[in-house]
């Protein structure tokens, strides 16, 4: 039994070393000169260059800036579609009215269109509308999505319809139900639903890349891939300006993590 | 008649809560997608006039040498990458969720972390691990003994970084959905399992795959569906150049016409396509997942 104990825990750590590995050698190279890392063989311990690195990141590009940009985008995107999707969502769940069957399943069956299908003349529309190299064309669009109304719908189906009832007799009305009653119960689906929201706005790349023109509009994956095109020699400044495009995230990830993979795992049985 | 117009009116602000979305999806998916099967029939540049040119798109994709290289290319990388992760996660998630393994939720949260990556770090991230000379894989190789490769010469060298890139990336994502699976196979099954003197080995294949099959059907209908969406890795790998040899996907060659050349009717149609492909491997999976429910 114990040998058997020992061989699992030693087979998971060896698939954590493989998944945790490449952070370490991001830190080690963030933190070394370029010739350190290409020697033969590499170095494999921190350096003390990160501030070196850390300045030729701040004279090549404007990465505060792009950090602004993509935390402005993430909060406005995420804040538009947690209202949308979860009024939408509230309003499946708890209301029949005519034809909110057949609108249901309309707005299922959107979810599966490859997003990439439709690129083209979604870019035609948005150069029509002049929102070309404006951020409304990175958050309208997915203002309201299928897969956020699904999610909010199925955990809104378990409140409690006398507690509507209730609500509706004191005087709410329909948005009041949605406002004061709904959206306090829905809490932890809104918490999930904003947090894939929010990495999902912080490492999109292609879209942005087709309607972003102005370089002072990047967001912080677009200024990523220019820093390393443009700088190809020197590898250890392109690491450090990943590093520090990738820290904030994973921060933020390790602090709403259990929830998170909780609700991954939630929507996996329900999908 | 009369009484289903009073039933839409009394519902009218509830068809003002929903009507977000469907105006969306009217403007930025019902629009775009008659406009695309306009647009793969006509040659534009997006300023002149448009010209209606048939089928001649399809039929110039079709003699187009550069096409079929990149769908071999897509189907290459998405074999090599997602088989092989797929089976790995299924074996993590077995593991982790064994009885006798402690400290499940850091587990957990280690193999996840990969995912919280955006692509375009994991690309700068590997592509520096892999060098055609000196990198730290091919220092690693020989230490074992083995030799150098030049990562980025050949198509399957390049296909194998890109395919490793995915592979780290979705691991833990995949074990997850295959964790969330196993919590609710009933604990008695492997009990029974148990007294009767099985293995691990077939309390895996007897019990836990068979269990499974929906959340197995589901993940690899999506890493098909990611599978041929691949555009981030082979651009980023190649910065501002030509993509490396074996690296060009159909997004990026649709990427390429569209947004380079101006070829809007062009790349349109190959969206089309695309989409077929992506339809039919989807009914392909569908169809071999549940052939085997006996």
């Amino acid at each position: 039994m114990t040998a058997k104990k020992i061989f699992v825990h030693t087979f998971l750590l060896i698939g954590v070393i493989f998944s945790i590995f490449p952070f370490y050698w991001l830190i080690v190279m963030s933190t070394n000169e370029t010739s350190a890392i290409f020697a033969f063989p590499p170095k494999l311990t921190f350096g003390n260059y990160f501030m070196t690195n850390y300045n030729h990141v701040m004279d090549n590009i404007n990465f505060y800036r792009a950090l602004f940009n993509t935390v402005l985008i993430a909060v406005v995107s995420t804040t538009l579609q947690l209202f949308f999707n979860s009024l939408t969502g509230f309003t499946f769940s708890k209301f029949k009215f005519p034809g909110s069957k057949v609108l249901f399943y309309l707005m299922m069956a959107t979810m599966m269109i490859p997003a990439q299908m439709l690129l083209v003349p979604q870019f035609i529309i948005i150069k029509e509308l002049g929102w070309l190299g404006s951020y409304k064309a990175l958050i309208i669009p997915g203002m309201a999505t299928a897969f956020g109304i699904f999610w909010i719908r199925q955990y809104a189906l378990a409140i409690h319809d006398d507690l509507l009832e209730a609500a509706r007799i004191d005087g709410c009305n329909k948005f009041g139900l949605y406002w004061r009653v709904a959206l306090p119960i829905l809490r932890p689906a809104l918490a999930f639903l904003a947090i894939t929201t929010f990495m999902g706005v912080w490492e999109d790349y292609l879209w942005p890349l087709i309607v972003l023109t102005d370089t002072s509009k990047f967001t912080l994956t677009l200024t990523l891939q220019q820093l390393k095109s443009v700088h190809t020699g020197d590898y250890s400044m392109v690491m450090t300006g990943t590093l520090l495009a990738t820290v904030p995230l994973i921060v933020f990830f390790l602090l709403v993590s259990r929830q998170f993979i909780a609700g991954i795992m939630e929507g996996a049985v329900k999908s | 008649m009369g009484g289903l117009l009073k039933e839409i009116y009394k519902s009218r602000t509830l068809y003002l809560f929903i009507s977000p979305f469907y105006i969306l999806f009217l403007i930025f998916s019902v629009f775009p997608i008659f406009f695309s099967i306009y647009l793969s029939v006509h040659k534009w540049d997006g300023i002149g006039e448009m010209t209606s040119v048939g089928f001649k798109n399809f039929s110039y994709m079709f003699n187009d040498p550069v096409f079929w290289q990149a769908l071999v290319n897509n189907i290459a990388i998405w074999l090599l990458a997602n088989g092989p992760m797929l089976v790995c996660a299924l074996i993590v998630a077995f593991i982790i969720n064994l009885s006798i393994v402690k400290f499940k939720a850091f587990f957990r949260i280690a193999y996840f972390l990969p995912n919280i990556t955006a692509m375009v770090a994991v690309v700068i991230i590997f592509q520096s691990m892999f060098g055609n000379e000196y990198g730290l894989v091919n220092y690693f190789m020989e230490m074992v003994g083995l030799n150098k490769i030049a990562w980025f010469n050949s198509s399957t060298g390049v296909r194998v970084v890109i395919a490793v890139m995915i592979a780290w990336r979705y691991l833990g994502y995949n074990a997850v959905m295959y964790l969330s699976g196993l919590q609710r196979i009933p604990k008695d099954l492997y009990e029974a399992a148990d007294l009767d003197g099985a293995t691990m080995f077939q309390t895996f294949t007897k019990i836990t795959i068979p269990m499974l099959r929906p959340i197995i059907l589901f993940t690899v209908m999506m890493s098909t569906i990611g599978g041929f969406q691949i555009f981030t890795e082979p651009q980023v790998l190649a910065g501002n150049q030509a993509p490396y040899p074996g690296s060009e996907t159909i997004v990026l060659y649709m990427f390429r016409e569209g947004f380079i050349y101006q070829n809007y009717g062009y790349a349109a149609a190959v969206s089309w396509v695309l989409f077929v492909i992506i339809g039919l491997i989807s009914i392909l999976n569908w169809k071999f997942f549940n052939k085997s429910d006996d």
